[in-house]
């Protein structure tokens, strides 16, 4: 380690101003300090600090995506060999899937750190963490057999639209991951819709329609058990399928404090409440599908525990966090059981409640604002 | 009257090296004024060096509010006025002599005081700069009415002095500067003590008073939280606050015509071999305090408590307003993979190290930063510790973009600097917030006056 320390304070007066390597600082930079937590010290204000820095919060997201990631992998490949009628071992089927997924995870942190650190140096900031976790959550919201140069486009779509232009992590007003999905599904929806796509390599004859596929046309019988759905032995796109995978996930990130309870309570909140006011109404049958099942399908899970917590994007106030829950939960089942275009609505709701979240804060802080009014009145009236 | 308020928001950092309850008399050869210490303040040299001056003789005063003299602390010579940048006055130091020289002033007896004497006479002797407003946090202006006066008798902030301690067998002398403190306001003053904390009869038995009962985490001690409570500040508010040694250094003045500048202070932080209390004055000169008092390596030594305190090298001075010294570990070194550890010995408010499973270690913590500077992207966490009705993100960037109307709004009048502290500590981003709040406050103090 020592060592390590030594050679790279040898290098660092390279990629200073004026050095050889000037151009690679940001490169350099975010180098050195995923090896070192840098040796700064405090200067003005606290003189002691937290232990948790941006690196940290985003390992425990990191970390809490692995369960789900993993399933993904095996799902892939059991998915894959069940469909050809060769069902293996668990080994082999993750194997499959890992060697599916790989390429997309390769490409996705590509992409989108090049870009990351092109624009971190053209600003002349370090390198943000935030791109640590979008560029997992990418490739586990897509297919299996996205074509690679879709997710580069993406992926690059993204990280420049919809957060570099803003001003980086921390500006951005939608969720990047989200916005790469968003891309994706509107601009090649060939690849990303319909029953064909969501198992790899499967034979033809072999039905591949995801349980919201199969709820949009009708296809009710075909619904897979509740168990099968919670467990994630579905098709589905590669990270999302299994609630359990995800819920161990929810735990670390409330254990550890690092993803918002509030806003995770509150989409399940809204999106049972919506479904349990379908039921009542029961016009159709997909209105009368039982709505714990609306949880357990599509992306409705991931999407709650981690897209909607984004603290970037979501509400900031206390307040604010229920009712941007609350209504994304909505939403999405809006979108499914209303919309003959969209099978699942997940992505929209949470997409278009990023666009409203600073409107909710505003609201909510402006009446702490009237109150903070009412009481200067109301002491100038009585003296 | 007496009732209790509990705050909920906060947080207790658990520090090692608290001081031992016991008071060692500590005779400084060296005392230095800051006018730093005094915000808003322009100072005007009214001595020389190489000129001798006494205890309570003015060194200078305020060019904005020329009512407003400096005095020294001690008798000596002044050995020199030290000036930083742009010539900004920084240290006015003083070599204390054995005479012991103190300016007499004629001080009316208790029965004659008025609210004028009282002004006149602390104004004169240089003790007035004790008392303090808000907003702002500026030293108070004579010609203002404050609506209340706040006067924490206990401090929350992590191995803070104890003031039972300080004022024990000074009953009389605390009495008094209370009936003279009185004297300044026609609203009440407000004595606020810990419901579990404060046991000293000195406190408790306070008359002219009005004694109110505070418990919860840090930040309960701070001026603001209890003035949330008690009287939430309005646009246009005054109140006037001061701390137990200023009351007692007032009471000494009116009981004898002396200026009094004495000041208990505790030596605490981890890096102290043998944590007490010292009996010496306001200025005093820290070097003969931590002389073989620390142990080797590079430490902080710092003025206050570790989450206002001002940094002060190892012959550094006493801040006017500080009654605590903290010696804590310098952090300047380079952590292998130390994002990526378990961490069971980190210190976190969040619950990302493991160190959450053991909720009353003491902690030695040193001044690293713990990661780099980044935007804000938590949300949610801040007000965990900040136990005011205001919403801190939404205050810290109307302060960013200078936004005076939406400062106003949002409540900057009801908060100080220090209050952000606990914020800044827990901070992902390592975003600097108090010298964000302190430089709002000024931004609005100008624009007020």
């Amino acid at each position: 380690m020592k060592a390590l320390r030594k050679f790279l304070d040898k290098q660092k007066p390279h990629f200073e101003k004026g050095g050889k390597f000037e151009k690679l600082h940001s490169t350099f930079d975010s180098v050195e300090t995923l090896l070192f937590v840098p040796d700064k010290v405090t200067f003005a204000g606290s003189h002691i600090r937290d232990a948790i820095d941006m690196k940290r919060t985003m390992i425990v997201v990191f970390i809490s995506l692995v369960p789900a990631l993993l399933f993904g992998m095996w799902n892939i490949g059991n998915l894959h060999f069940l469909s050809i009628g060769q069902p293996t071992d668990l080994w082999t089927s993750f194997f499959y899937g890992f060697l599916k997924m790989l390429p997309l995870l390769i490409v996705s942190y590509a992409v989108g750190l090049g870009i990351e650190i092109i624009f971190a140096q053209i600003k002349g900031h370090e390198v943000n963490e935030g791109f640590f976790v979008s560029g997992l959550l990418i490739p586990m919201i897509i297919p299996p057999e996205t074509p690679l140069w879709q997710v580069a486009v993406a992926v690059a779509f993204a990280v420049i639209f919809g957060k570099e232009v803003f001003g980086g992590t921390g500006m951005n007003i939608v969720n990047p991951a989200l916005t790469a999905r968003a891309f994706l599904f509107f601009a090649y929806p060939g690849d990303m819709s319909g029953d064909k796509v969501w198992i790899a390599e499967k034979l033809d004859g072999y039905s591949g329609a995801t349980p919201l596929g199969d709820a949009l046309v009708g296809n009710f019988d075909n619904l897979p058990s509740p168990y099968d759905m919670f467990m994630g032995f579905i098709p589905g796109s590669n990270g999302e399928t299994s609630v359990l995978m995800i819920l161990i996930g929810a735990v670390i990130l409330l254990v550890t404090g690092v993803g918002n309870w509030r806003i995770m309570l509150s989409v399940f909140a809204g999106g049972i409440v919506m479904a349990l006011l379908f039921n009542l109404w029961g016009a159709n049958e997909y209105m009368e599908l039982r709505a714990y099942y609306h949880l357990l399908m599509g992306g409705f899970a991931f999407g709650a525990v981690f897209m909607a917590t984004d603290p970037v994007t979501a509400t900031q106030t206390t307040r604010g966090m229920y009712i941007y829950g609350f209504l994304i939960g909505v939403i999405a089942i809006l979108i499914r059981v209303f919309n003959p275009a969209y099978p699942e609505g997940v992505m929209l709701a949470i997409l278009l409640m990023n666009v409203f979240a600073p409107l909710i804060d505003h609201y909510v802080i402006e009446s702490n604002i009237k109150k903070r009014l009412k009481r200067m009145k109301t002491l100038v009236t009585n003296s | 009257m007496s009732t209790s308020y509990l705050i909920k928001k906060g947080l207790d950092i658990k520090l090692l090296g608290d001081s031992e309850k016991s008071i060692v008399e500590y005779a400084a050869k060296r005392f230095a004024i800051k006018p730093t210490d005094f915000l808003g303040v322009f100072p005007k040299m009214m001595v020389a060096e190489g000129d001798v001056v006494k205890a309570g003789q003015p060194l200078f005063y305020d060019k904005n509010r020329s009512k407003i003299i400096f005095t020294s602390p001690v008798s000596g010579t002044v050995e020199s006025i030290k000036r930083g940048a742009k010539r900004k006055l920084l240290e006015v130091i003083i070599k204390a002599n054995d005479a012991h020289d103190t300016v007499a002033f004629d001080v009316p007896k208790s029965g004659e005081l008025t609210r004028e004497v009282v002004i006149e006479q602390l104004l004169a002797s240089g003790l007035w700069p004790m008392i303090r407003q808000r907003p702002y946090s500026v030293i108070a202006n004579p010609a203002d009415k404050p609506k209340t006066i706040i006067i924490p008798a206990f401090d929350s902030a992590p191995l803070a002095p104890d003031y039972d301690l300080i004022v024990h067998g000074h009953g009389d002398e605390f009495q008094a500067g209370l009936d003279v403190i009185k004297k300044l306001t026609d609203g009440i003053v407000h004595l606020n003590v810990h419901a579990t904390l404060t046991t000293s009869k000195v406190f408790l038995n306070s008359k002219q008073v009005q004694v109110n009962t505070f418990s919860g985490p840090h930040p309960v001690g701070n001026v603001s939280v209890q003035l949330s409570k008690l009287n939430p500040m309005n646009k246009g508010d005054i109140v006037w606050y001061l701390y137990p040694q200023d009351v007692l250094s007032i009471g000494r003045f009116f009981m004898t015509g002396k200026p009094d500048f004495k000041r208990v202070v505790a030596l605490a932080g981890s890096e102290v071999l043998k944590p007490v209390y010292y009996k010496t004055a306001v200025g005093a000169c820290i070097d003969g305090l931590i002389k073989g008092n620390v142990t080797k390596g590079e430490n902080r030594y710092i003025s206050g408590n570790v989450l206002t305190g001002e940094k002060i090298e190892a012959d550094g001075f006493l801040g006017f307003y500080d009654s605590l010294i903290t010696v804590i570990p310098e952090g300047n070194y380079a952590e292998f993979f130390g994002w990526l550890l378990p961490g069971l010995k980190k210190f976190s408010f969040s619950k990302t190290f493991l160190s959450w499973m053991f909720p009353n270690r003491k902690y030695r913590l040193d001044t690293n930063l713990h990661g780099g500077h980044r935007s804000l992207v938590m949300t949610g966490k801040y007000e965990q510790v900040f136990p005011f009705d205001i919403y801190p993100m939404a205050l810290l960037k109307a302060i960013m973009i200078e936004d005076i109307d939406a400062m106003e709004n949002l409540g900057i009048y009801e908060i100080d600097a220090e209050d952000f502290a606990l914020c800044e500590v827990i901070d992902t981003s390592k975003t600097e917030m108090q010298s964000i709040v302190r430089k709002g406050l000024e931004l609005m103090r100008q624009e007020m006056s």
